[in-house]
């Protein structure tokens, strides 16, 4: 069974890899060099002009999975010499597919008056005046205008990566949400997310088995369609093998957000949630004024963690989940004295493979703190479900929830716009930014049409079917 | 006095919740609610010994509705 989607991600992986084995042996320091021919053997190039260039970019793809750059505060990085520099071109009619044909429908949709015709009456696009508004595309019969933006571009919805000096892509960190849209997308991995699995490592380490300090590892709910080729029993047992002290859910954490969120909806009439860290820095970053509005609660992982430190003061805890935006959340002064580092499902892969794991033969262990509620929030219109229910376990019958659930960063803009303007009819915006909600997120091993119905599957398999139950000894 | 009961994976199947809502309601009848705080712990490393609670610094396992009573009036209401 595939463990990856794409090709890059495998590649990625293989690196993060090698690095977590040497640092794993303690020998990294003094073997890093040696990843490059290790990960590109041989002397025929299978990627680039030549296995140099590979190499080379597998040298930076180590020192992605060694931190990055310490100075660029994003944990979304562009390695400049992986990029392919794409050419960027926007919308262009394509001569052979353009018939030149009588109805001139192209004509009539630009309102720019962008679209000449040459003696052939073909269709062409003057570059001067298109806009890019893709109008044109839409209405030709023969699907003869295609876009061609770079696919790091078009995938980020933000309009956060441009074309920089000598054509390399380029973040603008004032508008990106480190959502990782464009690190799953780009076609030659050059665009990557730092990795903290060193510091996880080293925290492994220093535990001494988890007796100078215990490690947990909270595990997001989206995990429950990731490692499809194992059961989660043994990707558990995995996690311990690795030498943490146990794994909890952060559906738990998403519980108890569920159920103070409902209270704090009620309270105030308007909010929206604050769960996605990518679209939390949305609004920061592009509706200021919606800022009031975001929900005060910290994130599932942030409370779940919180939890866990209050009664085990030394604990040191990993994240584990789909979100690159979470390596962003875990810095925030307010998240940090909780969650110590953040991987993602493609890292924690790395992880049992550096340890030469075969997780489909281990025993089954179990993971079983939240409620089915918790669990949902791994796709998208789980929260909102989650928030309508805590409200009937509140026992609140004179206020109704009327909650949008926003899929992808394009319908949380909609959502805002409105709300900023006072049309919006709903009283509650459920924020996910990537499309499908966190199970689309870009540290997923993989993007499939089923993972949607393993996490509502996951959800009914929980023992403990009402939020109340399942927060009971933790709520006063 | 604290307590601390397991609420990890392997307990909270065993039925943690409802040694939660024992303690809870013990608490309430004798009145010790101000004096004794109660937690959840995520794992008290004796996952096939559960339920485990935590009474201060000792842990006792296999705790269950049958021998709540004992146990609570054993490691609480004689100690308090």
């Amino acid at each position: 069974m595939r463990k990856f989607d794409t090709q890059v991600q495998y590649l990625k992986y293989k690196v993060l890899r090698e690095v977590a084995r040497y640092a794993f042996e303690d020998r990294l320091l003094d073997c890093f060099t040696e990843i490059p021919e290790i990960v590109v053997k041989g002397k025929e190039s299978t990627m680039r002009c030549c296995v140099y260039k590979e190499r080379a970019i597998v040298g930076e793809r180590i020192k992605l999975a060694m931190g990055g750059d310490k100075k660029n505060p994003n944990v979304i990085e562009v390695i400049d010499i992986a990029c392919d520099e794409c050419p960027v071109s926007g919308y262009n009619v394509v001569a052979d597919i353009c018939r030149g044909c009588i109805a001139h429908r192209c004509e009539d949709a630009c309102a720019k008056g962008a679209i000449e015709f040459d003696e052939n009456l073909k269709s062409h696009i003057n570059k001067d005046k298109c806009v890019e508004c893709g109008r044109c595309a839409a209405v030709c019969p023969y699907g003869a205008i295609v876009s061609r933006k770079r696919p790091c571009e078009r995938s980020c919805k933000v309009n956060a990566i441009h074309m920089g000096k000598d054509k390399c892509a380029e973040i603008d960190n004032g508008k990106c949400i480190s959502c990782g849209a464009c690190v799953y997308q780009c076609p030659f991995g050059a665009v990557v997310d730092k990795s903290f699995i060193l510091d996880v490592i080293d925290m492994l380490k220093g535990s001494e088995n988890n007796t100078k300090y215990k490690v947990y590892a909270v595990a997001a709910p989206a995990i429950s369609s990731q490692f499809s080729y194992a059961k989660l029993g043994q990707v558990v047992t995995a996690i311990k093998k690795l030498g943490f002290h146990s794994v909890v859910e952060a559906a738990l954490g998403a519980d108890m957000v569920a159920y103070s969120e409902a209270a704090e909806l009620k309270e105030k009439g308007f909010l929206t949630s604050s769960c996605c860290p990518a679209f939390v820095d949305y609004i920061h970053k592009q509706f200021p004024d919606m800022v009031e509005h975001i929900s005060h609660n910290l994130s599932p992982m942030a409370t779940i963690s919180k939890y866990i430190k209050e009664t085990d003061p030394t604990a040191k805890i990993v994240f584990i989940g789909p979100c690159t935006a979470k390596k962003m959340e875990f810095q925030k002064e307010e998240v940090r004295p909780y969650v110590d580092s953040v991987i993602t499902f493609e890292e924690l892969q790395a992880l049992f493979d550096s340890r030469d794991m075969e997780i489909n033969t281990f025993e089954e262990d179990v993971l079983d703190n939240a409620s089915y509620y918790g669990r949902i929030f791994a796709r998208s219109g789980g929260l909102s479900d989650a928030v309508a229910q805590a409200l009937k376990e509140h026992g609140i019958e004179d206020f109704k929830a009327d909650p949008i659930a926003c899929d992808g960063i394009e319908a949380c803009r909609s959502a805002l716009l409105r709300a900023s303007k006072n049309v919006l009819p709903n009283n509650f915006i459920e924020g996910m930014a990537c499309t499908n909600g966190c199970i689309g997120g870009a540290g997923c091993l993989t993007h499939g049409v089923k993972n949607k119905s393993e996490v509502d599957k996951y959800g009914r398999e929980a023992m403990e079917k009402t939020i109340t139950s399942a927060i009971g000894f933790a709520k006063k | 006095m604290n307590i601390y009961v397991c609420v990890g994976s392997s307990c909270h199947l065993r039925g943690s919740g409802k040694i939660v809502e024992l303690i809870k309601a013990a608490l309430k009848e004798n009145g010790l609610e101000e004096k004794v705080n109660l937690a959840g712990a995520f794992c008290l490393g004796k996952c096939t010994e559960g339920v485990s609670i935590k009474v201060d610094d000792e842990v006792i396992c296999g705790v269950c509705p049958d021998n709540f009573d004992e146990v609570f009036k054993k490691y609480v209401l004689d100690r308090i």
